[in-house]
């Protein structure tokens, strides 16, 4: 058997197939959702941040995707410069340039879990089965990568001690309440995450049969 | 059919009942409460009602907002109503600092109203005018004209900016002005005081031969936002002294009315032993009613039959009556207003010095025009239409009616000088079955604290008035507030008249400190849709579009080219950036800023000491300020207008070395 088989693993005989429809379907299946769910959560918000203050009655607001910030981001970076804070728009270039492309690359490998029977299948499923967590532990070091290390020439800079605000739920600095909850794109990513494990349970109650079987 | 458990209902009418008594409850304590401090201070249940009316808690909003005229404050003021709230101050024909209106900004507007290039810094603003669609208003411009120098600007209702202000070239003073068209096709300037054309030198002796009576169409397009000279005319009129006009409206579209004084061509010079003025001018029993229509006239300018005078067409009197454009009738003498009804079909007439709002039929006075149903003509041959021809009504309202508006339901409201009342009366015809009184009567008379002069009903003077509220404006308040010294403020009251008959109480003063107001204007808030801010960073409110040359984040600098120091400077909180500005004694400066904000109310002020400058700045706003560096020294300047927590550290220094 040569190598590429090896990770390939068992074929499937048209007869069983057709016998066992389901089984064999249900993974392919399940896959399919998480690869819609994946791509519809490219245009969806990841993140989203709302900062209460008593001046701001409506609110700032802050809302990450995959590849831009929005709301009031030129607002948050003017009441940052107080603090010392960069720009947000210098935090995270290299992910929003890459992460459309990289969900995109996903959702591809995803299709090619079908042609492998193997438990090497896992390998394919692991990168967008993590993201969601990728992308929070992400955000979190460059939040407080910022917040941790604010200008000390800044005009408040005395007044406010480096700071890790939570990437979610709420937190307290100057008088901003901020309010982080997760966008509907993550929420999604999160489900096709679920649903790409159950999809391996499926993959692994399939195949692992055949392989045994096989001599 | 869902079926709900009959215990679910229990539930309910429980939970309701205890609402409840519990509401009944808080609502008994705040009523003690409510009773006892109007018992300390002395308030009555009306008092107690027309604070419910009024009273608006922080946050909520107006309503309606008035567009009132400042007087010789040479502004606008914004008011909210029921509130009475004053929003803010339109800088027009005078300097404003808070503003920067003639400090840094507006000088060029302010140049246009210069006369005979002198210089003219103040205005005597008097009737405010809305831009209409269909004879309603439509929220996107105001108008208002000037007294004492026959000046009309435009007001931008996306900024409240002032955007153009334009000087009448052939007359001195105009009162029959701003009123607009039911498009705001044009923008109509009455000349007041008859003076040589051009306000030239010409002896009194020769007042009849050489002294003009006019009004003026200003051509207004809306795409430019501008009024256009080159497609404006005037109408030369009989030398009397003309006062306030109104253009008809629905069946009356196309026809302008307009009131007239001193027919009598009185002279004065009291000094000489002839009668003063007051006396020469009000001898007549009648005045004339000039009836204009304007959708001919425009066709007579366009079809060349103009002269040209002081360099702008004039439609000569003789061509005017030629062409059949102007028609007078008798007018119960002095009058004041001319108030075209809701559906254009009644003209109401008040006369000073007679007790009765007369009513003048549009259709007979088309009828007598048709039929030639002349009782006779004036010394300059125009044709005067049959009084009793065309009256529809007298009604008796009291003494002294000034000003006309109308409510929606047939009630018409006309204020009372001499009275010191508003008169709330019936009109008939069509309008007549909207109210329980018989038609053309007099209903009702409140006092108003004192002699008022403009009425303003919400939307009053269009084609579907709201009613609800009319306010007041009264020139006087004698005791009616703190005595801020021997100059009173003026007393803008407001009466709820959204009841019937009898029912039409005073339920707040608001004083106005500044200026005297005449006419204003009273919309709907929701008509308007002003920015908050400017649409984009280097946006140019003059033009209303984005400044090529602001200065924008990172494109600071200081650029000099000879003599000429060019500075690109950004503001937002809390810097200027540059901070340090170096110039020659003697340069000429280019300063330009932009505050680059775009939060709401982010605004900043621009302000360099012995310079006379200071500029505000409104979130996206460009500026550009030029002087001459001709007084050495080191100036700190700063930002005006309180911004942020770091406010007072805004500054920047302003060096002007000096030459040896």
């Amino acid at each position: 058997m040569s190598f590429v088989e090896r990770i390939i693993g068992p074929r499937v005989c048209p007869a069983e197939q057709a016998k066992n429809n389901l089984r064999y379907g249900t993974p392919g299946f399940l896959i399919l959702i998480a690869r819609v769910l994946l791509l519809i959560s490219l245009f969806m918000p990841y993140w989203h941040m709302d900062l209460h203050a008593p001046q701001y009655p409506d609110n700032l607001q802050l809302t990450a995707y995959l590849n831009h910030l929005d709301g009031d981001v030129v607002e948050i970076d003017g009441l940052n410069h107080y603090i010392g804070m960069r720009p947000l728009g210098e935090a995270a270039q290299i992910e929003r340039q890459v992460g459309v492309y990289a969900m995109i690359g996903f959702v591809l490998l995803l299709e090619m879990v079908g042609f492998i029977h193997t438990r090497w299948a896992v390998l394919l499923v692991l990168p967008p089965l993590l993201f969601p967590a990728v992308f929070l532990i992400d955000l979190h070091l460059w939040m407080s990568h910022f917040g941790m290390n604010l200008d000390p020439d800044a005009p408040l800079s005395n007044s406010v001690d480096p700071f890790a605000p939570p990437i979610l739920g709420t937190g307290l600095i100057g008088q901003f309440k901020t309010v982080a909850v997760p966008g509907v794109g993550l929420i999604m990513a999160t489900a096709a995450s679920f649903v790409l494990l159950l999809s391996l349970y499926f993959h692994r109650r399939a195949y692992k049969p055949l392989a045994q079987s096989e001599p | 059919m869902l079926k709900i458990p009959s215990v679910f209902w229990k539930r309910a009418a429980l939970a309701c009942l205890g609402g409840v008594v519990i509401g009944g409850q808080a609502t008994a304590q705040s009523m003690n409460d409510v009773q006892k401090i109007a018992k300390e201070r002395g308030l009555s249940t009306a008092d107690l009602l027309a604070a419910a009316k009024t009273f608006t808690p922080s946050g909520m909003k107006d309503d309606y907002i008035i567009f009132s005229s400042g007087g010789h404050a040479g502004q606008v003021f914004v008011i909210g109503v029921p509130s009475m709230r004053l929003l803010r101050s339109i800088a027009v024909f005078t300097p404003e600092p808070w503003q920067g209106w003639g400090y840094g900004v507006g000088e060029e507007i302010l140049a246009e109203g210069f006369v005979n290039g002198k210089e003219n810094l103040w205005g005597d603003t008097h009737h405010p005018a809305l831009s209409e669609t269909n004879g309603d208003y439509d929220g996107q411009w105001l108008f208002i004209n000037d007294k004492i120098n026959a000046r009309v600007a435009v007001i931008d209702l996306r900024d409240f900016e002032t955007k153009q202000i334009l000087k009448n070239p052939l007359t001195v003073s105009d009162h029959g002005g701003t009123f607009v068209t039911p498009n705001t096709e044009y923008v109509i300037e009455g000349a007041q005081y008859s003076v040589p054309w051009g306000a030239d030198y010409a002896p009194i002796s020769e007042y009849k031969e050489k002294y003009k009576g006019s009004i003026t169409l200003w051509k207004f397009d809306r795409k430019k936002g501008r009024i256009d000279e080159s497609k404006s005319f005037a109408i030369e009129l009989p030398p009397y002294w003309h006062d306030i006009a109104d253009a008809g409206k629905g069946i009356s579209d196309g026809y302008i009315f307009l009131n007239s004084i001193n027919t009598e061509m009185a002279t004065g010079g009291i000094e000489n032993n002839n009668p003063p003025f007051e006396a020469g001018v009000s001898r007549n029993a009648t005045d004339y009613l000039h009836i204009i229509d304007w959708k001919k006239a425009e066709k007579v300018y366009k079809a060349g039959k103009v002269d040209q005078i002081k360099g702008f067409p004039v439609i000569s009197l003789e061509t005017a009556i030629a062409e059949g454009l102007l028609h007078v009738t008798p007018e119960p003498r002095s009058p004041h207003g001319v108030d075209v009804a809701p559906k254009g079909d009644f003209i109401v007439v008040s006369g000073k010095l007679d007790p009765h709002a007369t009513v003048y039929s549009f259709e007979k006075i088309m009828k007598a025009i048709e039929s030639k149903n002349f009782s006779g003509k004036d010394e300059f041959n125009v044709p005067i239409l049959d009084f009793d021809s065309v009256l529809e009504a007298q009604v008796e309202v009291g003494l002294g009616p000034l000003h006309t508006q109308f409510g929606p339901d047939g009630y018409a409201y006309t204020s009372l000088f001499l009275d010191s009342a508003v008169a709330r009366w019936t009109l008939g015809g069509s309008y007549g079955a909207g109210t329980p009184e018989p038609d053309w009567t007099l209903v009702h008379k409140t006092p108003v604290h004192y002699n008022v002069g403009h009425i303003g009903v919400a939307e009053g003077d269009t084609v579907s008035p709201d009613g609800k509220y009319l306010v007041s404006f009264n020139k006087w308040s004698v005791d009616r507030f703190f005595p801020t010294g021997p100059l009173l403020p003026q007393n803008f009251q407001l009466l709820d008249i959204s009841g019937q008959g009898t029912e039409m109480p005073v339920i707040y003063d608001m004083p106005i400190g500044i200026g005297e107001p005449h006419y204003a204007q009273m919309i709907k808030a929701d008509k308007l849709d002003p920015w908050t801010v400017y649409p984009e960073i280097g946006w140019d409110p003059l033009h209303q579009r984005l400044d090529p040359m602001a200065p924008r984040p990172k494109s600071e600098r200081i650029e000099r080219s000879g003599d000429t120091v060019e500075v690109f400077m950004t503001a937002v909180r809390s810097h200027f950036k540059p901070e340090h500005v170096v110039v020659k004694q003697g340069d000429r400066v280019v300063w330009r800023i932009t505050n680059v904000e775009r939060a709401v109310d982010a605004t900043h002020g621009f302000a360099i000491p012995q310079y006379n400058i200071n500029l505000s700045l409104e979130p996206g706003e460009t500026a550009k300020v030029e002087f001459i560096a001709d007084t050495p020294g080191s100036f700190p300047f700063y930002c005006s207008e309180f911004c942020s927590a770091l406010h007072l550290e805004m500054i920047g220094y302003f060096l002007v070395e000096p030459n040896e």
